[in-house]
């Protein structure tokens, strides 16, 4: 909490945690202190689901580098999806 | 100091106390064998959580003498590996600082009310636990000497207070009723060297008994020696100053 920047993002998908997989509700991502990376702040997401307790979470920790090069290359992969018309298949994971 | 042919015990387990608002929470009580009388000191965990590095400070106190005691300030978080409920805390922007007050100040009455303190109480905290030990020490009645070990977010801008953070902890500051041993970092970012003179300036405006050190080469928490801040010789100066200070100000019976 030491810089207390967050912001919560809905998502739809899985996750594995150290139970198995489960269904996720959100991403907490922050950049604060991070629990194992060896930096003192880092872009921190916990993909999470409150409603099954706290140790419902995948958690990634990375640099601001990191982070930045990771957002692009997601953005690149579904610009590439979209483009092969593959997006059309979507369908809502929890319907 | 200790001696080789000395005896030592301590005892030290996970008790229930009264924190903020009257709830139950859990904290983790660690003291010297025997019939005291003992000062205590309450433990601000930091923004990782109730972890093992505030378990481990907290049995450390009471080699030294101390009957220590560090609230579960997550508790309400719920329950999970420190680490998960802290990421769930840190997910919710942190804790209120009504609640951390709250909660220290349930720590302060638990340990005052044991038959063997010698009714001194101090406060130390690290990162956001030195804000809340701030807080707690300028809020709650009761605090004897407060050790602030680079607490973030002590002078704060309006933009940053929300409904959980409210005020800025210097403005407290008039009311705060006890020394106070501030030790820093000059490459942290939270707080700035900047940000500490603020600081130091409004204790010194209010005529305020304090001690702050900048240390060279240092950041944020260069005593976690887990981590790669870690800081060996500010730890090591750090530390006797630390036990120096509660020593002057906790070890005269009341």
């Amino acid at each position: 909490m030491c810089t207390m920047i967050v912001e919560k993002v809905k998502i739809e998908g899985s996750g594995k945690g150290a139970s198995g997989w489960f269904t996720l509700q959100q991403a907490n991502v922050s950049y604060d202190h991070p629990f194992n990376a060896p930096l003192e702040h880092a872009l921190n997401i916990d993909f999470v689901n409150e409603s099954q307790g706290p140790s419902a979470r995948v958690a990634v920790e990375m640099s601001e580098a990191a982070a930045r090069e990771l957002v692009k290359t997601i953005l690149a992969v579904l610009d590439q999806a979209e483009t092969g018309g593959h997006l059309e298949q979507h369908h809502n994971l929890t319907a | 100091m200790y001696q080789t042919d000395m005896y030592e015990g301590v005892l030290a387990e996970t008790v229930t106390l009264q924190g903020a608002n009257g709830d139950l929470i859990n904290a983790y009580f660690a003291r010297p064998l025997g019939s005291g009388p003992f000062p205590a000191i309450v433990l601000a965990h930091h923004m990782p959580g109730w972890d093992e590095w505030y378990r481990e400070t907290t049995f450390k106190f009471a080699q030294n003498g101390y009957a220590a005691i560090s609230p579960n300030l997550y508790f309400r978080a719920g329950h999970g590996t420190p680490e998960d409920v802290a990421a769930k805390v840190r997910g919710e922007g942190g804790i209120a600082d009504d609640s951390a007050v709250g909660d220290l100040e349930g720590a302060m009455k638990y340990v005052r009310s044991l038959p063997y303190i010698n009714g001194k109480v101090g406060i130390f905290g690290t990162c956001s636990g030195g804000r809340h030990a701030y807080l707690a020490a300028c809020r709650a009645e009761g605090f004897d000497a407060v050790v602030d070990c680079w607490g973030g977010g002590v002078v704060m801008t309006k933009d940053k207070l929300d409904a959980k953070h409210p005020v800025a902890p210097i403005e407290y500051t008039k009311d705060l009723p006890c020394p106070i041993l501030g030790l820093f970092g000059e490459e942290d970012s939270s707080p700035t060297p900047e940000q500490v003179k603020q600081h130091e300036a409004e204790l010194k405006k209010h005529d305020k008994n304090y001690d702050f050190h900048m240390y060279p080469d240092a950041g944020h928490g260069f005593f976690y020696y887990h981590r790669p801040m870690y800081r060996q010789a500010q730890a090591v100066d750090g530390w006797e100053k630390i036990f120096a200070f509660l020593e002057k100000y906790l070890c005269a019976s009341a």
